[in-house]
Parts: structure tokens; sequence; C-alpha cells
């Protein structure tokens, strides 16, 4: 037997020049700037927040009520400053409203990356994936107006079914049978603003999938359906899951689509038909315009809020992403 | 053996396709729907079901009907595959029809306030409830494109930079910095707005057209990252080995060779990144706020903006003004439209161009000393 002598692979060293060490630390700099921003935008809100926090502390997550004193002059301390500020049912609402959005959009996406990936003609094929870039570009405000203006008939419709139907239920239950400007029509405007963003990452994430697989499912006598169960849905399920958070932070921090859909009221409210709701992001562009310095803060304290609780779900969104997608 | 084809034989083979579907029953099909469609409307007018949605619900319960009746002659893997494909049509038909109706209804309810003055006049002398013949929306779009142009010129070299990083000098950060920009892509557009106004607003002490582009330069960054990064990654490899092997340091390698390559893609990423944010409303509400009459100077108060332009008529709330929102929206998605046309049409250009990796800039600007 004659032994194969392996040659060991030459160490490759990479000598960079001084005009390559200064190209890299500017390119560095210039990356590290996303990184810089991120930082300054959350010291900041911290910073101009802190004041509120020391003031009202965990009530300013929990409480119920937001009042300024705005009456008061500046400077005037013949009688102390009643503001109160707090945005519990703000928080509860965004979730509300994103929840039924997500419960909505999800079917609606994986449904629609589905049909463009495999049961489209490939004649439009081309067509609707430019169609579905172009409906993540159409502005939030025109989803809002076109929510008012157009949807709300339809949507009052469906609510006044289930309330009719499943009013029992405590969530379908209303006081004032007045659906138009209920969580539930205002989730199903931010399901269509989100479908664009989710079905175009879950129809990237199963274009990917190996033609390979696919084909020895046919091979083996596998229907479509079959193929997409038992390859398709599997390979891209952390792709789905990731796009559905990314469009779970939109829809969480998503201001003027709701601003104009909902009626901000601060009591927590669970009946998803009823004229009551709100979010956070919302709130701080209605309270903004006649804001007292205090309440500038307040309202950069709910930023902050809103600012941490999209942070978290953008990470873990990112983070899937970076896990699943193979390295280029 | 005989049945040799011989090289001189001039012997033509037509390309099968047996897997295709017919014609006969692509048409027996196409009949079907349309038929399964009339009498959709059908029981829509006799039953309480009402109105588009009504007839979609009936629609889908006719053609659902009637895949599982035929269906019952076929094994159960069939069946459940023609189920399946029923569903899955209706929830992206369900899925597109949002968006077809916000064009069809955008044009439809805009075009009333459309007239050619639109364009280039302006509110200083119209109150938002006048005649539609009057006034315009030339100032909001000048003040978007001022935002647009201030927030394309702060993201376009950081983009870039972070787009090199990621691709060509691979740093110790990689992983960090493409999270990191990942992440800041879902910051909301309002919190945005309000670090802006924390911080250039209130220490330039009013509200200002910069303002309102540096807040919209913080939405429009990670879009810019990311597509620069993409584009950027379709480059081969040769290309950048082609530039070491001629002695090109990698400085050289990056600015002469890789980046001319992908001159178009870059535009296409700023493009993007420009529809992306050019409809950008809550971060301006906050930032630059709104006026009635053109301005170009971008630091001297207030400046309208197309999306302000829009909200402010719709919250004015008269018959007129609401109209005027309308119009305002078929400008706003018309520009949208036009530069994600350019976008898409500069984007495969590059593409190509890149795969091929024939840069014409490429070859001229290192070769030929």
């Amino acid at each position: 037997m004659t032994t194969v002598e392996t040659p060991t692979p030459r160490e490759m060293t990479v000598i960079y020049s001084r005009a390559d060490r200064i190209f890299r630390g500017i390119v560095t700099a210039g990356a590290l700037t996303s990184l810089l921003l991120l930082g300054l935008i959350a010291s900041f809100l911290i910073f101009r927040s802190a004041g509120t926090f020391r003031e009202f502390g965990i009530n300013f997550i929990t409480g119920t009520e937001w009042f300024s004193d705005g009456f008061r002059e500046v400077g005037d301390e013949s009688r102390a400053d009643n503001s109160v500020f707090s945005i519990g049912p703000m928080i509860v609402g965004s979730l509300v409203v994103a929840t039924i959005a997500m419960l909505f959009a999800i079917p609606l996406s994986i449904g629609g990356a589905l049909y463009i990936e495999f049961y489209a003609p490939r004649s439009i094929y081309r067509i609707l994936v430019a169609m579905l870039d172009l409906a993540a570009a159409i502005p939030s405000l025109i989803f809002g107006l076109w929510g008012i203006e157009i949807f709300t008939s339809f949507g009052v419709r469906w609510a006044t079914f289930l309330n009719d139907r499943l009013g029992f239920i405590p969530i379908f239950s209303v006081e004032f049978e007045n659906f138009g400007r209920s969580p539930f029509v205002a989730g199903c405007v931010l399901a269509s603003l989100v479908v664009p963003i989710t079905t175009s990452v879950a129809r990237e994430v199963y274009s990917r999938t190996p033609r390979d697989l696919i084909d020895t499912c046919y091979a083996l006598g596998g229907s479509k359906w079959g193929a997409i169960r038992s390859v398709v849905m599997p390979y891209g399920r952390s792709g789905v899951i990731a796009g559905a958070m990314l469009g779970l932070g939109r829809a969480l921090g998503e201001t003027v689509a709701i601003y104009l859909m909902l009626n901000l009221v601060f009591t927590y409210s669970y009946e998803i038909l009823d004229s009551t709701g709100g979010n956070v992001a919302s709130m701080i562009a209605l309270k903004f315009g006649e804001a007292t310095d205090k309440e500038i803060s307040a309202l950069i304290a709910s930023g902050l809020v809103l600012f941490v609780i999209t942070l978290i779900v953008n990470m873990i969104a990112s983070n899937i992403v970076q896990r699943t997608t193979p390295r280029a | 053996m005989s049945n040799v084809v011989q090289a001189s034989d001039q012997v033509t083979i037509e390309p099968q396709r047996p897997w295709a579907v017919k014609r006969v029953v692509r048409a027996t099909n196409a009949g079907r729907l349309a038929l399964f469609a009339a009498l959709a409307a059908g029981i829509t007018l006799v039953s309480p079901l009402a109105n588009a949605d009504g007839w979609a619900l009936a629609f889908l319960v006719v053609n659902l009907t009637w895949t599982i009746a035929t269906a019952v002659r076929l094994g159960a893997k069939e069946r459940r595959d023609a189920i399946v494909r029923v569903v899955v049509s209706s929830l992206a038909f369900l899925a597109f029809v949002p968006w077809l109706s916000i064009f069809i209804s955008t044009a439809l309810k805009g075009y009333k306030g459309l007239y050619p003055g639109y364009l280039f006049n302006d509110m200083r002398i119209t109150s938002y409830d006048d005649e539609l013949t009057f006034g315009g929306v030339g100032h909001a779009v000048v003040g978007s494109l001022i935002m647009v142009a201030i927030a394309t010129i702060l993201t376009l070299p950081l983009g870039i930079l972070s787009g090199i990083y990621l691709t060509e000098v691979r740093g110790r950060l990689t992983f960090m910095v493409r999270f990191i920009v990942q992440s800041m892509a879902g910051v909301p557009s309002v919190v945005a707005g309000l670090f802006i106004f924390a911080t250039v607003v209130q220490s330039m002490g009013r509200y200002s057209g910069l303002a309102g582009g540096i807040a919209l330069a913080v939405l429009m960054l990670p879009t810019v990252s990311r597509t620069a990064e993409e584009v950027l990654k379709l480059v081969p490899d040769d290309l950048r080995s082609a530039g070491y092997a001629l002695g090109a340091r990698q400085w050289r390698t990056a600015l002469m060779v890789v980046l001319p390559t992908v001159k178009a893609g870059l535009t296409t990423a700023a493009i993007l990144g420009i529809a992306r944010v050019i409809g950008e409303t809550a971060p301006l509400l906050l930032t630059s706020l709104n006026t009635n009459g053109f301005m170009w100077n971008p630091i001297g108060g207030t400046l309208g903006s197309l999306p302000t332009y829009i909200f402010a008529m719709f919250m004015y709330g008269s018959e007129f003004s609401v109209a005027r929102a309308w119009s305002g929206s078929v400008v706003l998605l018309s520009i949208v439209l036009f530069f994600f046309v350019l976008a898409r049409r500069l984007g495969g250009r590059s593409e190509k161009r890149a795969k091929a990796g024939v840069g014409k800039a490429a070859r001229t600007s290192v070769g030929t000393k």
C-alpha cells in the first residue's frame, strides 16, 4: 500500500498597505454609523424621559390616566403641577390591534406567497412579484385614508355580523353598536398594510427551497400539496416566522393609519368591536401638537417604551433571518 | 442497427411538453370560473350576502363545493391537493385585493381634483375647502423633494460604506453591523421623529425641512444599506481577483473595480430608499409640520410636504378638502410608482451586468495602465 502524502496547505497572510488600512478605517467608521445612531437614539430617549420615569415610576406603564395640567402658566409656582401621565391602555391597545392584524396577515401572506411561487401561471409571476414590492412601498397614510373612506363600510358589516352571532363572547360584546372606529376594523386595515411585508419575506424564503427536493417529492409520487407540506413549509418555516416578526414590529409602530382609524380612549378595553382603543405611536402623534414641556418628556418616555418593544421584536426577527439565510 | 440517425440526415425534433396544460383544459377552467362568478353574483342578489365581500364569499363557497364534489372520485391525496389549491388561491386573492382596491379607489376619488395647475400652484391664497379648480400641491411636492434630497445626501454615502464593509472589508463587526442595520429597519417612524425633535428641532429652536430630512434619513439608512449590500454581493469574486492580480490594492479594487460595476445598482439602492420614505407622515408631523405656500429654504421654518398636505386636508374634513387629500394621494402614489419603476429598470440592468462580470468601467479603469 502506498501512502499518499497530503500537502499541507500553505499559510496565507494578508498584508494591508497603509492606504488599505486608511480605506478600511474609513469604511468601518461609516459602517459603524448605524450602530452609533441606534445608540444615540436610545440614549437620547432614555436621557429625556428620565424625569418622567422618576416621577411616575412603574405607574407610567400600568396607569390609565393622561392629564396635562396645561392651564398652569410657565413658571407659575402658586399651585402644584397636577399632570399625570401613563400609557397602560395604549400599550394594551397596541398589542390588541397588532394581534388582530397578525391573525389576518399570517394566513394571507402564507397563502399569497405559496400562490405566487407555486400556483400562479408563469406568465404573471413577474408581474405579481413586482406588484408585491410596489404594495410594500404604499405609504401607510394612504392605507389609513383608504381604510377610513373605503374599507370601513365593509369592516363595519363584518363587525356587526360578529357581534350578532358571537356577541355572547366577552371580546365581541359592545357597549354601543357603532363599529366604525373599532380595533377590529383598524386591525383589518393594519393587516392589509402588513401583508405585503410578510408576503415578500415568505415568498423569498419559499423561492429558495432547493428545486431538487421538490422534484424528489414529485418523483416519489407526491402531489403539489405534498411537496409544499413536506418540503417547502418546513424549509421556509423560520423565514416565515421572521417575516411575521418584522410585520409585527411594523404593526406595533404604525402611527398615521391608526391615528386616522381609532378613537384614543384611556381605559383598558378588550372589546375589539367597541369604538375605543389606540396605540402608543398614534397617541404620540395626537398629543404632540399642544404638548407642554413636561408632556413632551412623557411622550418621549412613551416613545422609549415603543422603541424597546419594537426593537426586541425586530432583533428576534433579524436573529432568525441571520441564522437561517445561507452565507454568501 | 437500421434506425441510427446519420449526421447528414435532416431530422428536426419538435420539443414536446407533455405536462403542459392543454388549451382546451385551460379554456374549460376559465369558463367554469366565469360560470361560478355569475352563480355567486346570483346568490349574492337573493341571499342576505351583499356587496363585493359577499360575492367573494359566495364565489369561494361555490368553488369549494364544486371541488369537493368532483374530488370524491379521486384518491385522498388528489382530493386534498385540489382543495388546498382552492384555499391557497383564495387566500392569495384576499391578500391582493386591498392593494388593488387602494390603487383603484385613489384613482377614482383623486382624479376630480386634478387639473393642469394642480402641480404648480400652492394653497397660499386658497382655503382648504375652496372649489377644486383653485390651489394645488406644488409647494408640497417641492417640500417633499427637498427633504428627500437631504435624506439621500446623508444616507447614500453611509449606506454604501456599510455595504462595502459587509462585502469587501468583512471585519470582525460584520455580524454586528448586519444585525444592527436589520434591527434599525424596525425603528418606528414616530420614534425617529421624536428623536429628531428632541435633538435637532429643540436645539435649532424651530421646526424645519432640515430636521424633517434628517428624520427621513434615519428611516432611509437601513433600506439603503441593505440594498447596497445585496447589490455588492452580486459582484463576482473573479472581478476582485482580477483587480488583485493586476497589482491593485484592496482600496483600488474596491473603488475602481467593484463600485463602478454596481453603479446602477447603488442608484437603485438610493431610489428604493426614497420610495420607502417619501410617504412617511409621522416623523414629519413632529419635525417639519406643514405650510401652505412655496418655500425653498430648508432651515427657514416649517416646510410643507406631500404627506402632511394629505394629512392636513383629510383632517380638515370638508368635502373639497377630502377630495384634495385624495388628489394629493394620486400625486404621492405616482411619485412612488415612478421611483419604483426607475429602480426596477436600473436594478435589472445592473444585476445582468454584475452577473456577466463585464462592468465597462471596470475594464477601462484598471486595464489600460
